[in-house]
This record gives C-alpha cells, structure tokens and sequence, in this order.
C-alpha cells in the first residue's frame, strides 16, 4: 500500500494505491493516521480510490474507523472513483451512506 | 462430457499469504473464462474466508489453511478450511457487523461479503475442530469454451 496526499481549497485529498486487506490494514491505518493527525487545517477529507486495486471486509473496518476519528471533529469523508469492485463493497456495506460518493 | 479440473493449496495461516491465496484461486478459475466481476468476486470472497482463518483460527500458534477448488462444467467449488478453535454460534457468526473482536476496528462483514459475492456459501464448524467454508459460484455465459 503506498499513499499520496495534497492539501488543496480545505480539502485533504488521500488516495489509496494497492491493496487494502488484513496484510497492509495496520501500516495503512497509521498512514492515514499520520496525515488526518499532521496535516494542516482541512475541513472536509476526499478519499480518492482510483488506483485501489483490491479491498476486502477489512478495509471497511479501516475506513470506518478513519469515519468515527474524523466525525468527533465534524469533518466528513467523501469517495471518489472506486472501481466497480470496490464500488460493490461500499454499496453493499452501506458504506456510501456514511461517506457519500463524489465525482 | 462435463469438464472437470481440480486444485488443493496449503499455506500457513498467515496475513501475507492472503494475496497469494487470492491470485491463486483466481488465476486456477481463469480456464472458464469469467468476467472480471466474476473474477473479483471469486478474490474477494476467498480473502475474506481466509482473512477468518489467519485473524480467528490460531490464537496461539499459527497452523496452516487447507484450499480445495474444484471446477465442475462452469461452476466452482471452492473449500478454504482450518483446524483451528472453531466457531461457537455459526448463525450468530454470519449476521452482518458481528465480531467476537471488540478491538481493532472490524468490521465484521467477512460473511456478508462471501454471501453477496458467490451463488452459495456454507459453513461448518466444531469447537476445536476447525472451520470449513464450502462456497460455490456459476461462471457465466462464456464458461463453456473449454467443457466442450
């Protein structure tokens, strides 16, 4: 899992590249951690999970973790550009519904 | 004549052998041809049965993860098993967000993806005895390029 991230009009923007299962949950997990922790101010998170090539059930318990960590603080997750696979863990999951979709 | 192929795996139940697990099951499936949904779909759900295998099975010492794919005409059968601790309530297991691990942000969603993913899913469970999840998915209308 390798991660790139910008600061950009209050938006952090952190996008996901490999996979995300129970192997790289824990280094993920602290990644993303790291810049929800360090970055400057941001008011809204965008995940963009175009180049997420795999994600399981774990991932889901990442992101929603990722989802209550932001939420104490009222800053909300939004998703874009997951792939019809991932797109099919998110619907199924509700997950969409906590962290909307964008385009 | 019903095409027929057969594959046994045995990986030790550990968290980077998922990918390997996965790739593998996916790449054995490749002679029937199947979409790339139906290929995610068959990665997805052996991740999740494995992933149960390495977080839950051996809480002590790590044992080992026995896969057995079988195709039958354009359908496969897919067996992931471990000897491990078991699962105490099976029905309560498979309900969507339960997890006997309160720590660690799980989402306890390993079932539900597996039964969303494939045709059929059945699990079987001993305390002490293990795990076995038997799930089955149709590959779709190209699948008969090679059952002849």
């Amino acid at each position: 899992m390798r991660i790139k991230n910008r600061l950009y009009n209050n938006t952090l923007y952190i996008m996901l590249c490999g996979e995300l299962d129970e192997c790289s949950a824990n280094y993920t997990r602290s990644l993303i951690d790291d810049l929800l922790d360090n970055s400057e101010i941001y008011k809204q998170v965008i995940f963009d999970l175009s180049e997420l090539e795999f994600m399981d059930s774990t991932g889901i318990g990442v992101l929603i973790g990722r989802y209550k960590k932001l939420k104490n603080k009222n800053i909300p997750i939004y998703i874009c550009n997951a792939s019809n696979h991932v797109e099919k863990i998110f619907k199924m999951s509700g997950l969409y519904e906590i962290m909307p979709k964008i385009s | 004549m019903i095409y027929r192929n057969e594959m046994k795996l045995k990986v030790k139940a550990l968290s980077e052998n998922e990918s390997f697990c996965r790739a593998c099951v996916a790449s054995f499936c490749s002679s029937l041809i199947p979409s790339i949904e139906e290929l995610s779909d068959i990665k997805t759900a052996v991740s999740e049965a494995v992933t149960n295998c390495v977080v839950h099975a051996y809480p002590v010492e790590k044992g080992f993860i026995d896969i057995s794919v079988k195709i039958i005409g354009s359908s496969v059968y897919i067996t992931i098993a471990d000897n491990g601790v078991g699962i105490e309530n099976v029905e309560k297991a498979k309900e969507p967000f339960y997890t006997t691990i309160k720590t660690g942000e799980r989402s306890g969603m390993g079932f539900s993806v597996m039964e969303s993913f494939m045709d059929s899913v059945v699990v079987k469970s001993e305390l002490g005895k293990g795990v076995t999840v038997t799930m089955i998915k149709k590959i779709g209308s190209n699948a008969c390029a090679i059952g002849g």
